[in-house]
This record gives C-alpha cells, sequence and structure tokens, in this order.
C-alpha cells in the first residue's frame, strides 16, 4: 500500500517537473518534438534509477559510517558524472542502436537536476532502498509524462499564430503553467 | 571600458535568466517571495564568484580532457561552503530554500561560466563576468519573486498592503511558470527595442 501512495503521489500529485520545478532545462529545452522527448525520457530513466540507487548504497554505508556526510552534494555529483560517462560506454558496446538513441541527451543528463534532486530527496525522506527504487522509477514515469505531453501540445502549437514576441519560450512557459494548473486537481488524492 | 562590457552584459543583453534560459529550476522553484529569490541570487552569485576565481587561476593545471569533472568538483565544495553557513547564520531562509542549495551545483549557469568564460579569460575578466552575470540573475529573481509575492499574497518584502489574502495561484506552481512567460516575454520586447 506504502508503494501506491509513492507512485501516485510522485508521479501526480508531486509531480517533478510541474509541481517541484526539477529538471526544467530539458523540459524547455528538447520538448519540441515527441521524438526527442521519449529518448530524453528513456535516457532519464535509466540514469535515475542507477543514480539513486548507487547514491543510496554510498550514503548508508560509507558517508554516515565515517561520519562525512556532509560530503553529500560533492559525492553525489560526482557519483552521477561517473555514472553518465559509464552508462554511455557500456552503451555504446552493448546496444549501439539503444546508444544511438539515447547517445545525444547522456551528457545533457549530469546536469539535470532532477537526477541530483531525486538522489537527494530520497534520503530526506528516509525511504529504505525497494522504496527508494519505487520513488525514482515514479519520479522518471512523472517526468517522461510531463515532457511527453508538453511535446504534443508543443507540436501543435507550431500552427498556431503567436504573437511575435510571445514566440518560442514565452509561450511554452505559458503552457506549462495550465499544465501545472492541471496536474493541480490532483491534489488531495494521496 | 572593457571591464564594464563583461559586467553590464549579464543583466539585459545576456540575462541568465530571460535571454539564455539558465538556472531555471531554482528559479522557478524558489521565487514565491522577493526575500527568498534574493537569497538564492547571492548565493548563487557567490558560487559563481568563487568558482571562476578557482577556475581561472587553475585553468594551466586542468588537463584538458577532465576538465568538466574538475569544474564541477570546484563548483561542488563552495556549494557546500554555501549549504553549510547559511544552516550556521541563516537557518531560516536555509530551511526555505531547501533542496535547491545543493542543486545550485546542477546550476547549468555556474557550470557554463566555468566553461565558456572563465577557462578561457583573465583574472579579472571573469571576475567581472561572474558579478555581472551573478547579479543578472539575482535581478530576474528579485522581479519574479516580486511580482510572485505582489500578486499571490499581497506584500512586498513582508510587508502586507492588502487586507486578506492574494490570489494564491501564483504563490502555487502555475503563478510561477505564467509569471516567468509574460516577463521573458517583456524581456524580449526591451531587447528588440534596443537592439
Amino acid at each position: 500500500m506504502n508503494y501506491v501512495i509513492i507512485i501516485i503521489s510522485a508521479i501526480f500529485v508531486n509531480n517533478i517537473v510541474l509541481a517541484k520545478f526539477l529538471g526544467i532545462c530539458p523540459f524547455i529545452g528538447v520538448s519540441n518534438k515527441v521524438e526527442t522527448a521519449i529518448g530524453m525520457t528513456g535516457a532519464v530513466t535509466f540514469v535515475m534509477v542507477i543514480a539513486t540507487i548507487v547514491t543510496y548504497l554510498l550514503q548508508y554505508y560509507i558517508l554516515i559510517p565515517f561520519g562525512i556526510a556532509f560530503m553529500q552534494t560533492i559525492t553525489f555529483i560526482l557519483v552521477i558524472a561517473a555514472l553518465v560517462q559509464m552508462v554511455e560506454l557500456i552503451l555504446k558496446k552493448v546496444s549501439p542502436a539503444l546508444y544511438q538513441a539515447l547517445g545525444i541527451f547522456l551528457p545533457l543528463i549530469t546536469t539535470n537536476c532532477a537526477i541530483l534532486g531525486v538522489a537527494i530527496l530520497t534520503i530526506q525522506n528516509d525511504y529504505n532502498l525497494i522504496e527508494s527504487v519505487v520513488f525514482s522509477v515514479a519520479n522518471a514515469i512523472g517526468f517522461g509524462m510531463a515532457l511527453l505531453i508538453f511535446s504534443g501540445i508543443r507540436e501543435q502549437l507550431e500552427l498556431v499564430d503567436v504573437p511575435e514576441s510571445m514566440r518560442g519560450v514565452p509561450i511554452a512557459f505559458i503552457i506549462a503553467g495550465l499544465l501545472a494548473m492541471a496536474f493541480m486537481g490532483f491534489t488531495g488524492v494521496v | 571600458m572593457n571591464q564594464w562590457k563583461n559586467f553590464n552584459k549579464g543583466f539585459f543583453r545576456e540575462n541568465a535568466v530571460f535571454v539564455l534560459f539558465l538556472g531555471l529550476c531554482p528559479t522557478l522553484g524558489v521565487t514565491t517571495s522577493v526575500i527568498n529569490g534574493i537569497g538564492m541570487g547571492l548565493a548563487t552569485t557567490f558560487v559563481l564568484l568563487m568558482s571562476n576565481i578557482v577556475v581561472t587561476l587553475a585553468k594551466s593545471f586542468i588537463p584538458d580532457k577532465v576538465r568538466i569533472p574538475s569544474f564541477i568538483v570546484i563548483i561542488a565544495s563552495f556549494v557546500t561552503v554555501v549549504e553549510l553557513l547559511m544552516q550556521a547564520y541563516l537557518p531560516g531562509l536555509f530551511n526555505e530554500l531547501g533542496l535547491f542549495i545543493p542543486l545550485i551545483v546542477v546550476n547549468c549557469l555556474v557550470l557554463g561560466r566555468a566553461e565558456a568564460f572563465a577557462s578561457k579569460n583573465t583574472f579579472t575578466s571573469s571576475v567581472f563576468d561572474a558579478l555581472g552575470m551573478g547579479f543578472g540573475f539575482t535581478m530576474a529573481l528579485f522581479f519574479l519573486g516580486g511580482v510572485r509575492e505582489i500578486l499571490g499574497s499581497g506584500s512586498f518584502l513582508g510587508f502586507k498592503f492588502i487586507s486578506g489574502d492574494g490570489i494564491l495561484l501564483f504563490i502555487l506552481a502555475p503563478g510561477a511558470f505564467i509569471a516567468l512567460g509574460y516577463l521573458i516575454m517583456i524581456m524580449n520586447k526591451i531587447n528588440k527595442k534596443t537592439a
């Protein structure tokens, strides 16, 4: 039951993009086309789940026992940067097709605040290992869903006659605002 | 003269938030009030300044291949410094900003300036660049925080000037997106006129 609450809360009520404001850069940057949005979602899901597991183990088996929890930020970001590099290398070797699809998005992920944000939130929420995995998967789904809906709307938006100074990013933000308003309807579900 | 240019470009021509669209997550996340916006802006400015200084001084020692991880370590160190200082001396602000303080590390603005400017330019230019970019970022947060606080809770810097509540929407998530969208639009208009 607990897991269901974590999943629904992470996907709908506290959506990582629309309610927590994490991962806005890719949300605005790569949401022009549905296709790129799918690629980005795949890469983010991959790295987010692995990064959450690794940082969880590091926090509880190295940082806390040795009393160096203040090194959290430095450790986590290094782990994420290393992971991204590693995932890139492994994918290139093991599955060139997947690498082709995700390739260009992987370097961008190091500076995606959603990854570091979820890793830190997992620690702050005192989840155990299984809950952390569930939490990170749910957040990745939430990110993907927001990105897909948004890119679908933006593809349609290209056909619309928008006032000149509103074109591009400003109108995208207003659409995101409306989308966030729609997601507010889920408040109180959990 | 040249340094003045490095300094003032961060405000309008290359404003991090309104023109380059960098560092949007903290911009939207913390600007429920003016004071939070300024706090976040100054914390980011400090990290930006210190990391620009260290990067520009160390640029000849850092091998080209590992420069990005090295920059990230430098930035993360200063973020930890800010985190600890804020926790000790400004616990109220620390709690309000919460998650977004460690997330200064992944603010694309900081890494972007280290990579694109400080690793290629002299010490003085890097300092002015960091200050200009940082204050430009703070200005953007100030405006967005101002709009959201005035409309959302009918106050400015904590002084209430209406009785009752404001438009609650602007304090919540959707208001952040919509307010920023309109601010970018206004900025587009201004930049087009002066260009």
